[in-house]
């Protein structure tokens, strides 16, 4: 497929989601498919780093709760509009991304190592959080409701929609382009064999900083999504281990390192925890199905769910510590 | 008001606290050494294992101390079988599937254990081991006391048998060459199970020292993953020395953080120090290669 | 309007919608036959995730509400329309929660009765009222819930700054009963807002009763073990330890404070995570003579004895979860009643104006202002003997406190 054929069908698609709502049924179907979006974003966000880069994070959520923390800080304290905090949000989430990426990469941490230092940012972040003046330690910050689109905050869900499939699309964008462009070659290279990629005259150590600076970004501007639609933020709502689960989660279960893994993965694992959530006939049961629906995607897709749309090789091989 | 006694009662607080996160620790480095695989069922692991001990004490009055032997031998065969009729055969030979199988493994463990069990908390009262124990100026709980050296000789006992057994020359083979252990005829999926069911017998260890202090419920084995973790990586993963030593570091850092700097934010001196030593030596303390 | 969406007959939306009505199906089966159609009311609860066993609890307290009000012939003034239970679970997160009250809209529910955590009540209590749904706040203690100018939202029990102040009143009175004997005390909460907040109002408040705030010990969810906490109470040497914690730290507090045998005049927690019955029972020691200010029955009311009998011969505890829930359920239905509509603003009307006294709780007559039952309080009690008593304040009391308790050795 040439350039031009891709984005025509890029282009209908989105055409299409945009139109999605008008033949919803109803206001819950439209929140479903509007979280299944947003959580396809921040599955995307991870898979910038952890699928393109092979930078697999186990903390993603510290750039998620920066990004709800900043822009609800600045709004409730600063009185600053949520738009213009948004952009400050996802700058913030950057600058995060990029510190963490220059002291880890410049530790020459890999692997499991560089997974479990991000979890460990993470909780360095959620604990200041609880203890700091600034973020009402664990009293949270509540966002009074105002809803004007002046304010990021609608009555009607569909406004959310809307706004998680401009993320969504923005976020593929930026997949596909790395997919195509020269940095997104280099970060693939860095994935496979990072000795190698550095033989090959690759700067290893920026490629991998600005992926993960980028990846940081996205995942803030989420956060402030997510800020901006429940109004209310608390450290472990911000910086809960769960969401760093689910980021990674979707896009592994979509298939990691390709563009359209993380939307598979949402899409997938959102329905089938909105069905088995139906199931109310034991406590816990719909997890136990929910959970055995995981493994057996696990057993009988090895190649994530992506594989079966696939035709050339799209999930990647193991990235070993 | 930080005066040297209490400083050194929260040191002695901390080692035992650390011999705890030594025995979950133990079991994680030894599953990851071998699998090179982060266990997320860990957790949901242990909690099953607490609850096993529960049972035997309120059902069948088995004192949580002797049911040691069955409850390990009972969470060895438990993870010899889930590795080698689940993750094993379902990963397909590829790391981040034994991490997604591992995942799901806990969300269906925890939530049946809610379904079984409900979300309540339980305790056990063991009368035996609720006395306390004086040294110098810390007060120990007795099964804190006990704790720590059962612990320390478990740990000893394993270390024997891994450094000295045929089993154990075939899990460090494993670990070290799986292609080369493969070659010279060693059965490398059953180490592979083996290894994963000692990492788990390691739980029910844990499990049995820890419930005449602590309390069980769906989701209180979690409490103790994240420390794991983070053990296993300050020691360097699969480094078994590195565990014993890193259990110890975190306890005392936590314990010592939390009278510094109070009892929640003394919590970041864990993380903290995770995240320097890795930033200063990345494999961690005693790891080799990566 | 709403309800009217799903009639009788299948229809696209309503597959949409399996999940909701099924869940309904489950929990209450539709009785045959019924003349009118059966108004649906949303029991949200995390009955799955870290809180699942408060839950489950709340969710019992309200299915046995809408089981006895159907057995006693529905909404009357509705030709006797049954109440039908719609199920949600929030699994303690906030995004799950909101996705539920979705739902609910959906399956056209008349009211909602939820759901134990503060953080998630804001969440959803803001989304029900896009819709005008009615909800009920059961469990949930943050002040913000009720004052936020929502029409939508009732709370039965008081919050916890009203609990603090009765509860300080209520360590006061035992204090001053015991000639003073309390001059300072050690707080230790737990870090969420709940922990937080009333660890904030007591800190602010004990000084009021001569009581001196030595250290205020803020921990995490979970936390491992209590070891230098004790330590720090053994070397502050307050006389009373004010707690504020979820079921699973506070038993392991309480536990390792007695191992260590730390001795203190009192040990006091507002709104204590853990204190039941069932902790009373398990480790009675541990137990003996702590004492909580909690949502409390009315003790001498028989309805409330009739219920604690039937909850337990369940095989479950009756905790505040329970009751609170049921009652909660019950204001609806009482407003229903008055109502004779499922119309979601003549119901909220009818909550507003609401003068129940048809509860068991110690309340008198329901009054809302700003969603907030006036009457609403709560009652100190301590474990003595293994049993749960009230012993402040005395029109209720069945025992007298053991105040200061006694040494260890």
């Amino acid at each position: 497929m040439n350039a031009r054929r891709i984005v025509a069908v890029f282009g209908a698609a989105l055409v299409a989601a945009f139109a999605l709502p008008f033949v919803l049924p109803s206001n819950y179907a439209v929140n479903v498919a509007a979280m299944i979006l947003f959580t396809a974003f921040l599955g995307q966000s991870w898979n910038i780093a952890g699928g393109f880069a092979g930078q697999t994070s186990f903390g993603h959520v510290v750039f998620f709760g920066t990004g709800a923390y900043a822009s609800t800080i600045l709004q409730v304290a600063w009185g600053w509009n949520p738009w213009l905090g948004w952009i400050a949000a996802a700058l913030a989430g950057g600058v995060v991304g990029l510190a963490i990426g220059a002291l880890a990469f410049r530790a020459g941490l890999r692997g499991s190592y560089f997974a479990l230092v991000t979890l460990a940012f993470a909780e360095v972040f959620r604990i200041l959080a609880n203890s700091a003046e600034f973020t009402r330690g664990g009293l949270g910050i509540l966002i009074p409701s105002d809803p004007r689109a002046a304010n990021l905050q609608f009555k009607d869900p569909v406004w959310f929609y809307w706004i998680a499939l401009a993320l969504l699309a923005l976020s593929l964008a930026v997949a596909a382009w790395l997919k195509r462009s020269r940095f997104g070659a280099q970060l693939a290279a860095i994935r496979e064999n990072e000795d190698a990629a550095r033989a090959l005259g690759i700067d290893v150590f920026r490629a991998k900083t600005i992926c993960l600076g980028i990846s940081g970004a996205m995942a803030a501007a989420g956060g402030t999504f997510y800020a901006q639609k429940y109004l209310y933020v608390d450290p472990s709502i911000a910086y809960g281990v769960e969401k760093s689960v689910e980021m990674l989660l979707v896009s592994m279960i979509g298939g990691a390192g390709t563009v359209f893994g993380p939307l598979v993965g949402a899409a997938v694992l959102g329905g089938v925890g909105e069905i088995t959530r139906s199931f109310a006939a034991g406590q816990g049961l719909s997890l136990v199905v929910y959970g055995a629906i995981l493994v057996a995607i696990v057993a009988w897709l090895p190649d994530g769910l992506i594989g079966v749309f696939a035709r050339r090789g799209g999930a990647r091989r193991g990235r070993d510590a | 008001m930080l005066n040297f006694d209490i400083v050194l009662a929260g040191t002695v607080n901390g080692l035992a606290a650390g011999a705890i996160y030594v025995l979950v620790a133990v079991g994680l480095t030894l599953i990851y050494g071998v699998l090179h695989i982060i266990n997320f069922a860990h957790g949901s692991l242990l909690m099953l294992a607490m609850y096993a001990v529960f049972f035997l004490f309120t059902r069948a009055r088995i004192d949580p101390y002797l049911a040691l032997p069955l409850v390990v031998a009972g969470s060895f065969a438990l993870g010899y079988v889930l590795y080698r009729f689940l993750i094993g055969r379902f990963a397909h030979g590829k790391d981040e599937n034994i991490l997604l199988i591992t995942l799901g493994l806990s969300i269906i463990l925890d939530n049946l254990a809610l379904f079984f069990f409900t979300g309540d908390t339980q305790t056990i009262d063991v009368p035996h081991a609720s006395g306390i124990v004086e040294i110098g100026p810390a007060f120990l709980p007795k099964a804190k006391v006990i704790a720590f050296f059962a612990a320390l000789g478990l740990c000893a006992a394993l270390g024997a048998y891994i450094g000295r057994s045929d089993m154990g020359k075939a899990i460090r083979a494993v670990a070290r060459e799986r292609q080369g252990a493969r070659l010279v005829g060693i059965d490398v999926e059953h180490v592979f199970a083996v290894s994963y069911g000692i990492g788990i017998a390691c739980l029910g260890a844990a499990a049995c020292l820890l419930m005449p202090s602590f309390y069980v419920s769906p989701s209180s084995g979690h409490a103790f993953v994240l420390i794991a973790f983070t053990t296993v990586v300050l020691g360097g993963m699969g480094s078994f020395l590195g565990a014993l030593l890193g259990g110890f570091v975190i306890g005392i850092t936590e314990s010592l953080g939390g009278l510094f700097l109070g009892e929640q934010l003394g919590q970041i001196g864990i993380s903290l120090i995770f995240i320097l030593i890795l930033l200063l030596r990345p494999t961690g303390l005693f790891g080799g290669g990566r | 309007m709403s309800r009217n969406r799903h009639a009788l007959a299948p229809s696209r939306r309503q597959i949409v919608v399996t999940g909701a009505t099924l869940a309904g199906a489950l929990a209450a089966p539709r009785i045959g036959g019924a003349q009118a159609r059966p108004v649906r009311i949303g029991l949200l609860h995390p009955v799955t995730g870290f809180v699942a066993y408060s839950g489950a609890q709340s969710r019992l307290g309200g299915q046995i509400a809408i089981d006895e009000v159907n057995a006693a012939g529905g909404i009357r003034s509705m030709g006797g329309a049954k109440l039908e239970a719609i199920l949600g679970d929030t699994q303690a997160k906030v995004e799950i929660g909101v996705a539920e009250v979705e739902k609910m809209n959906e399956a056209g529910v008349a009211a909602i009765v939820g759901c134990f955590q503060s953080a998630i009540v804001l969440a959803t209590t803001q989304a029900a009222a896009k819709y005008g749904i009615p909800y009920a706040v059961d469990v949930g203690a943050s002040d913000l819930i009720t004052s936020r100018g929502l029409k939508n939202v009732f709370r039965l029990k008081p919050g916890f700054g009203k609990c603090v102040d009765e509860a300080i009143k209520a360590l006061g009175g035992i204090n001053g009963a015991a000639g003073g004997i309390a001059k300072s005390a050690v707080i230790v909460h737990e870090s969420s807002e709940f922990g937080t907040g009333t660890a904030k109002l007591l800190a602010d408040r004990l000084p009021g009763i001569n009581v001196e705030v030595k250290e205020v010990i803020k921990h995490d969810n979970p936390t491992r073990n209590f070891d230098n906490v004790a330590l720090r109470i053994r070397s502050l040497k307050p006389d009373v330890l004010m707690m504020s914690n979820y079921q699973n730290e506070y038993v392991l507090l309480a536990r390792t404070l007695h191992q260590q045998k730390v001795d203190l005049a009192g040990m006091f927690s507002v709104l204590g995570g853990g204190f039941n019955y069932k902790f009373a029972k398990d480790l009675p020691d541990v137990a003996e003579h702590m004492m909580d200010y909690n949502h409390w029955f009315a003790p001498t009311n028989p309805k409330a004895q009739a219920m604690k009998k039937k909850v337990e011969a369940m095989g479950t505890l009756f905790t505040f979860e329970v009751y609170l829930a049921y009652n909660a359920v019950k204001l609806i239905a009482d407003a229903l009643e008055r109502a004779g509509s499922a119309d979601k603003e003549k119901l909220t009307a009818a909550l507003a104006a609401s003068t129940w006294s048809d509860h068991f709780m110690p309340y008198g007559a329901t009054r809302f202002v700003d969603g907030q039952n006036q009457g609403g309080e709560a009652a100190a009690l301590q474990v003595q003997k293994g049993d749960i008593e009230v012993v402040y304040p005395a029109q209720f009391a069945s025992a007298k406190p053991v105040f200061p308790k006694p040494k260890f050795g």
